[in-house]
């Protein structure tokens, strides 16, 4: 076929991928909007398999159905509860590929003589350093979600010096390759040097900064992809990655603003230091007051309306089919019930969303931070399970709080407020939350799932 | 460099057209957009494929060979489990707003 019938084609494909993204954002487009997107895949990789370039299939034909395999595997037996994993998986291998083809195409140029073209071998570079990171920092994060390395935040000192070093010498390396006449050795060392950037880039992150850091992975995946669109000199590789790193970073922002920081500040690792637990023991002494499932049971039974602020928590203790009984035997009692959900909650970015949509909770009790505030006021019930930082009180009261600022949900403004929790350990920003000791609050200490469970068995007996 | 601009052209258009088309995603959204945009961002597989087929020399398959695999997975693995999400969505009894 020729190649401007080829091209032609690619422009179909990158049309199909723009109305696949905008359908992916519409509640009622998205299903069609997948679709989209993946006829536009199929259309760009048939005609890529007619191009003339290609001579051998056997090599193709087994790699594609190796990864189709393991592909197809992944997606349909992944558990809702493992999905942070698996898009981080997802965008560190997007970015791995990009590398390869990448490199691949600056090997395949040794004789073309197009490495002399600066843009070319420039490109190469970018794709190299983004896809790099991309890659071993998606795989940080999947070994730190996977609960294979610590979630917490590792920090050692000199770690930012050695970021920028590495950085630097990264683009260093990435300079000297556009003027030596044989780039491809150079090449691997930017990679390598990538590599250990990415690394050590998503080791100081902790868990609860995972939402914005996979995002941002996701955004990088995409324009690594543009990159290698560059390299290859291909338009639908340039406009499908580009359109991907737009809406990673579009993502990025939304998750940014929900924590009161920058993504700067996320990166480096500079959040909140993990003040000493002498403060929490002043504000808990005394004050916190523990209750039973009967007491809780009794709060619902009063109640007119109840919200449910779900966080990380509830899925660490896989309790979303238990709580969605519970908001269906409230419900069934006449009770108003919604879920209100800091868009930090959880690992992902929608985290919350997906687990609540697996448990069959509808559509329509998810509330998101703008809608749910403004109701806790007249709100009976408020039940938090599982979170700590995103209802923290101080956020908004104590400018000196590493919180402050952060727009939390404003559980505190409800009647009265049942947390669910283990500990008093504090959130994963190592602050005290005053909401655990206030007088309208009860916590229920235990295992999220058993304790909505002993809730629920108390509601169906009384 | 003539083509090095018209690339820059459309990619910076491209990033526009993201921007302007991916507005106010509700919460919802959030995960299946990213797993589904990520599919697609595993268009890299057009130039693995390339790389793959090219028979040239040993080195150049095997790069091409595992940037096939991996562009494959996240391409399948990405709209498949995008496709699972969101029939979780859809299977509301009750009506969307």
């Amino acid at each position: 076929m020729s190649a401007a019938l080829i091209n032609l084609g690619y422009l179909g494909a990158s049309a199909l991928f723009m109305m696949g993204l905008k359908g992916l954002a519409h509640p009622r487009t998205a299903v069609r909007g997948n679709l989209l997107g993946s006829l536009g895949m199929m259309v760009a990789v048939t005609l890529t398999l007619l191009d003339r370039r290609i001579l051998g299939f056997q090599t193709i034909a087994i790699a594609l159905l190796i990864g189709s395999v393991i592909g197809a595997t992944l997606a349909l037996k992944i558990e809702m509860t493992a999905m942070p994993q698996m898009v981080a998986l997802l965008n560190g291998l997007g970015g791995g590929a990009s590398v390869l083809v990448a490199g691949a195409g600056l090997l395949e140029s040794k004789d073309a003589s197009v490495a002399t073209l600066s843009h070319f071998t420039a490109a190469a570079v970018a794709s190299g350093v983004i896809g790099a990171v991309t890659f071993w920092g998606s795989l940080v994060a999947f070994a730190k979600l996977q609960a294979l390395v610590t979630e917490n935040a590792i920090r050692f000192p000199g770690q930012y010096a050695i970021n920028a070093g590495l950085a630097i010498a990264a683009g260093g390396l990435g300079l000297w390759l556009l003027l030596t006449p044989e780039p491809h050795a150079a090449y691997w060392l930017v990679v390598a040097v990538s590599s250990m950037l990415g690394l050590l880039l998503v080791l100081p992150v902790g868990g609860a900064d995972m939402p914005v850091v996979i995002a941002f992975l996701n955004s990088c995946s995409g324009l690594a992809a543009a990159a290698t669109g560059f390299v290859l000199n291909n338009n639908v590789l340039i406009i499908a990655g580009s359109l991907v790193g737009a809406s990673g970073f579009i993502l990025t922002q939304i998750m940014c603003r929900a924590m009161n920081r920058s993504l700067v500040d996320v990166m480096v690792g500079s959040g909140p230091p993990a003040t000493k637990d002498r403060a929490a023991e002043d504000l808990y002494a005394g004050r916190v007051k523990a209750g039973s499932p009967e007491d809780v049971a009794l709060l619902f039974e009063t109640a007119r309306r109840v919200v449910i602020v779900p966080g990380f928590g509830m899925a660490v203790s896989q309790a979303q089919h238990s709580v969605s009984h519970l908001a269906e035997l409230l419900l069934s009692r006449g009770i108003e019930v919604e879920f209100a959900i800091h868009p930090v909650a959880g690992r992902m970015p929608g985290h919350m969303n997906v687990l609540l949509a697996e448990a069959n909770v509808p559509y329509e009790l998810l509330k998101d931070l703008d809608e749910s505030n403004p109701t806790f006021e007249q709100t009976d019930v408020a039940l938090v399970i599982g979170a700590n930082d995103v209802v923290n009180p101080l956020a908004r009261t104590d400018p000196t709080s590493p919180l402050a600022g952060m727009p939390i949900l404003d559980v505190d403004k409800a009647r009265t407020v049942v947390v669910i929790k283990r500990s008093l350990s504090p959130g994963f920003a190592g602050i005290p939350n005053p909401l655990f000791a206030a007088d309208k609050t009860i916590v229920l200490f235990g295992d999220g799932r058993a304790m909505v469970q002993a809730v629920l068995k108390v509601l169906r007996e009384g | 460099m003539e083509t090095a601009v018209l690339g820059l052209t459309i990619f910076v258009l491209a990033l526009f057209a993201g921007f302007e088309v991916i507005t106010r995603v509700p919460p919802t959204l959030h995960t299946p957009l990213m797993s589904g945009a990520n599919a697609i961002s595993g268009i890299t597989l057009v130039g693995a494929l390339l790389a793959a087929g090219s028979e040239r020399d040993w080195l150049l398959s095997t790069l091409g060979f595992v940037a096939v695999v991996f562009a494959t997975i996240n391409v399948v693995g990405g709209f498949l489990v995008t496709h699972r999400m969101l029939a979780m969505f859809r299977q509301r009894p009750t009506r969307e707003p």
